[in-house]
C-alpha cells in the first residue's frame, strides 16, 4: 500500500555545519595524530574513544545537524566535543554494524538464517551514540532489532552470527535466535519479541538500580510502533511517581512494521507524549547528537526521574526480512535518506574535513571491516547445531521433576531436574 | 515490592485496622494455630528480613500489616491500578536481581499482566539460556469467592501450573480461617517442598485430590457411602509432578 501524504525529511542536515578549530597548528597536530593512529589494528571489537586529556588529542567541537527540541526541559547545547580517535571509532563501529546487517541479509536469503531477522542498518548512530555516553554498568533493554545493540555492548561477531544461524556457540546457545541476544554482564537485558513489553521491564531495571543505589540508569529502547502501547504509559506513570532513573528512547524510524507513523499515532511527536515527563527530540542519524542527548538524559534521570528521547532515525531495510520495505514507502525516499542523512557518511565527511584521516585510510578501514565480517561468518558456519538434549536445558531454574515431552509423548521425553 | 492493585482510602483503612484490633482482642486463638492471613504476613515478614533485597507490596488488606512500618516505603510500595505496568516493573527488577512479590488484587486482573508473567518472566530463563532468571512471586486471591461476579471468581490454577515463576494462588474466603500448626512452623527457616502432594487423610478405596478451599470441602466427606476416602492436598504441587503422587495413591 502506498502512502498518500508526502514524506517530509524533518532534519535536512547540510554537511557544512561543522566547526573547525581556528589554529592551523591544531589541524596539523590532528593530522600528525591521525597518521600515528592509522592504520587501525585493534584487537577488540569496538573501539572506545579515549578521553582527550588522556591521549593528548586536541578536542574537536562539532555542531549537531539541528538543534535539539525540548518538551518541558531546556535542551542541551548543540555543540559537542569529540576527539579524532572518537570519530574514527564511530566510523569503524558503524561501518562494522552496517556490514554485519547487510551480510545477515545475504545469509537470510541463502536460508542460513531462518525465522525472524530484523535489521538495524540506517539506525547505527543510535546504538553507537548511546554507547559512547554511558558505561557498561548502565542497563539497556530493547525489542527485537537488537543485533547492533548487542555488538555495542561488547558482543562478538562470531557469537552473533552463530546465534543467527542457530549454532551452539551463539550467544544464546542457538536457542534464542535473532530476537533474543542477551549480555547481562554488560548490562544488556535483551532482546524481546513482544512489542512494548521491554518498556515496563526497563523501568523495573531502573527501579532495581535506584534500590541498590548504584548511580546508574536504564535505557528502554522502543520504536514508533510500540510508542502507542498502553503499558508504556502505565510504566511511565509509575516511574514518574517514584522518580526512577529510566530513559525511554523512542527510535522513531517512521514506520511501525508497514504502518507510517502518521497513520498509527494521532500525535507523532513521541518526545511530547510523556506529557508531564520531559522529552527531547534528537536527530538519530547524527551520532554526536545522540551522544550528547544520552549524556544529558543520564544526568537528568539520575537527579529527576524519567525522560523521553525521540531519535529521528530511519531503517533502510523493511521491518524484517519478510518485508521488502517498499510497499509502504518509495525507493526514492529510501535513497533520499541514504544520500542526505546517512550516519556513516556524516562521520566520513567530518573526518575528512577535520583531516583526521584520508579517504584512502577510511577505505582501508572499510576493507578491514568487510574482511572481519566475512571471517566471522566463515567461522560461525563451521560451528555445529546444538545437541537435541539442549531442548530441555534452562527451561526452568528448578524443574521440580516436571516431565516434558515432544509432540508424540514417546520419543522425545525428559524429566526436568 | 508491590502492591496489589489499588489501595483503599487511608481513612477507611485506618477504620478497618481499628476494627480488626478490636476483633483480635475479642477473639482468642487456640494455641498453635494461625489464620491464613497471619501465616501470609509472617511468611512475608520472615523472607523480607532474611533477604535484604526482598520486596513486598502494601495492600489495602491486613496481610501486609506492619510491613510498611518495619521495612519502609522503599520496600513496600503502593501502585496505581495498572497491572501491566507494575507487573512489568516487577519482572524488570527481578531481571536485575531483586526478589519482588507482586500482588494482584484478584487473579482475574493478572490477565492484564499475563504477557509479563508468561513472556517476560516464564520464558526468560529459557531464552537467555540461564543468564536471566526471574526470582519473582506473583500472589493474590484466586477462584471462588462470596457473591462476586464471574469476572472476579475465575480460578487460574490451570493457567499458571508451572514451576517458574512462582504464582501463589490464595483464596479470599480462607484468609480469616484459622488452622492448627505444629511448633516447627514458627521457625523462620521452615519451608515446605514444592512438587509433592500432601496426604491430608489416609483412606483405603478412593482418592480425592483437590487444592485450596476445596480441600476443606473434600475433608468433610466423612465416608463416601461407607467407603473410606483419602484426601490429597495438591496445593503445593506442580500439576505434572503430582501426577506421580496421585497415581501412587490411586494404585495402592
Amino acid at each position: 500500500m502506498c502512502r498518500e501524504k508526502p514524506f517530509h525529511l524533518p532534519f535536512f542536515a547540510p554537511s557544512s555545519q561543522i566547526l573547525r578549530l581556528p589554529s592551523s597548528s591544531m589541524a596539523a597536530a590532528a593530522r600528525r595524530l591521525s597518521a600515528a593512529s592509522l592504520p587501525l589494528r585493534h584487537h577488540h571489537l569496538l573501539l572506545r574513544p579515549f578521553a582527550s586529556s588522556a591521549s593528548g588529542q586536541p578536542p574537536i567541537a562539532v555542531e549537531t545537524s539541528v538543534p535539539f527540541t525540548g518538551h518541558k526541559i531546556e535542551p542541551p547545547s548543540r555543540l559537542v566535543d569529540t576527539t579524532p580517535s572518537e570519530l574514527l571509532s564511530f566510523f569503524r563501529d558503524m561501518t562494522l554494524m552496517r556490514r554485519m546487517e547487510i551480510a545477515a541479509d545475504s545469509l537470510y536469503k541463502s536460508k542460513l538464517i531462518r525465522g525472524f531477522c530484523h535489521l538495524y542498518d540506517g539506525q547505527e548512530a543510535v546504538a553507537i551514540g548511546l554507547e559512547a555516553a554511558i558505561t557498561k554498568k548502565d542497563a539497556i533493554i530493547t525489542a527485537y532489532r537488537d543485533h547492533c545493540i548487542f555488538l555495542a555492548r561488547g558482543g562478538s561477531l562470531v557469537e552473533s552470527y552463530a546465534e543467527l544461524m542457530g549454532r551452539r556457540s551463539g550467544c544464546s546457545k542457538g536457542k534464542g535466535g535473532s530476537m533474543h541476544f542477551y549480555k547481562k554482564d554488560s548490562g544488556f537485558f535483551g532482546g524481546h519479541g513482544i512489542v512494548g513489553a521491554q518498556v515496563p521491564l526497563g523501568c523495573g531495571l531502573a527501579f532495581a538500580q535506584k534500590y541498590t543505589k548504584e548511580g546508574t540508569v536504564s535505557f528502554a529502547l522502543y520504536g514508533d510502533g510500540a510508542a502507542n502501547q498502553g503499558q508504556l504509559f502505565e510504566a511511565l506513570n509509575i516511574s514518574a511517581l517514584w522518580d526512577l532513573p529510566v530513559i525511554l528512547v523512542c527510535e522513531n524510524n517512521h514506520y511501525g512494521m508497514g504502518t507510517a507513523e502518521w497513520r498509527a499515532a494521532k500525535s507523532p511527536a513521541y518526545y511530547k507524549r510523556g506529557d508531564y515527563v520531559p522529552g527531547l527530540k534528537v536527530d538519530g542519524m547524527d551520532v554526536l547528537a545522540v551522544k550528547q542527548a544520552c549524556k544529558f538524559a543520564k544526568e537528568y534521570a539520575l537527579q529527576n526521574g524519567p525522560i523521553i528521547l525521540e531519535m529521528d532515525t530511519y531503517r533502510y531495510h523493511g521491518h524484517s526480512m519478510s518485508d521488502p520495505g517498499s510497499t509502504y514507502r518509495t525507493r526514492d525516499e529510501i535513497t533520499g535518506v541514504r544520500q542526505e542523512r546517512d550516519p556513516i557518511e556524516r562521520i566520513r565527511k567530518l573526518i575528512l574535513s577535520n583531516e583526521v584521516a584520508t579517504a584512502s585510510e577510511l577505505k582501508d578501514i572499510e576493507k578491514e571491516v568487510r574482511k572481519e565480517v566475512d571471517d566471522a561468518i566463515a567461522q560461525a558456519k563451521e560451528i555445529p547445531m546444538p545437541d537435541p538434549s539442549e531442548l530441555f536445558t534452562n527451561v526452568y531454574v528448578k524443574g521440580f521433576g516436571a516431565e516434558v515431552f515432544g509432540a508424540d509423548r514417546k520419543e522425545v521425553k525428559a524429566v526436568l531436574p | 515490592f508491590f502492591f496489589l492493585g489499588p489501595s483503599i482510602d487511608r481513612k477507611m483503612w485506618g477504620i478497618a485496622r481499628r476494627k480488626n484490633l478490636g476483633q483480635a482482642l475479642q477473639k482468642v486463638l487456640p494455641a498453635g494455630s494461625m489464620t491464613v492471613r497471619e501465616a501470609l504476613n509472617s511468611a512475608l515478614d520472615e523472607e523480607m528480613s532474611a533477604d535484604h533485597s526482598f520486596l513486598d507490596g502494601l495492600e489495602s488488606t491486613r496481610i501486609s500489616k506492619g510491613l510498611l512500618e518495619k521495612y519502609g516505603p522503599d520496600r513496600v510500595l503502593d501502585t496505581p491500578i495498572t497491572e501491566a505496568g507494575f507487573a512489568g516493573i516487577g519482572v524488570g527488577a527481578a531481571y536485575y536481581g531483586l526478589r519482588p512479590v507482586v500482588k494482584f488484587m484478584i487473579f482475574n486482573f493478572s490477565m492484564q499482566a499475563i504477557d509479563h508473567i508468561i513472556n517476560s518472566a516464564a520464558k526468560s530463563n529459557c531464552m537467555s539460556v540461564g543468564q536471566i532468571s526471574v526470582p519473582i512471586v506473583f500472589r493474590g486471591p484466586n477462584g471462588a469467592n462470596a457473591g462476586v461476579d464471574v469476572q472476579h471468581s475465575q480460578c487460574y490454577a490451570a493457567w499458571y501450573a508451572h514451576p517458574d515463576p512462582v504464582v501463589f494462588l490464595e483464596n479470599e474466603l480462607l484468609y480469616g480461617e484459622s488452622f492448627p500448626i505444629s511448633a516447627e512452623v514458627f521457625d523462620s527457616s521452615f519451608c515446605l517442598p514444592i512438587g509433592k502432594a500432601k496426604i491430608e487423610r489416609e483412606g483405603k478405596y478412593v482418592t480425592i485430590t483437590s487444592f485450596s478451599k476445596m480441600v476443606g470441602h473434600a475433608l468433610q466427606v466423612d465416608t463416601f457411602k461407607g467407603i473410606s476416602a483419602e484426601v490429597d492436598d495438591i496445593v503445593r504441587a506442580v500439576k505434572r509432578a503430582c501426577y506421580r503422587s496421585i497415581l501412587m495413591a490411586a494404585t495402592t
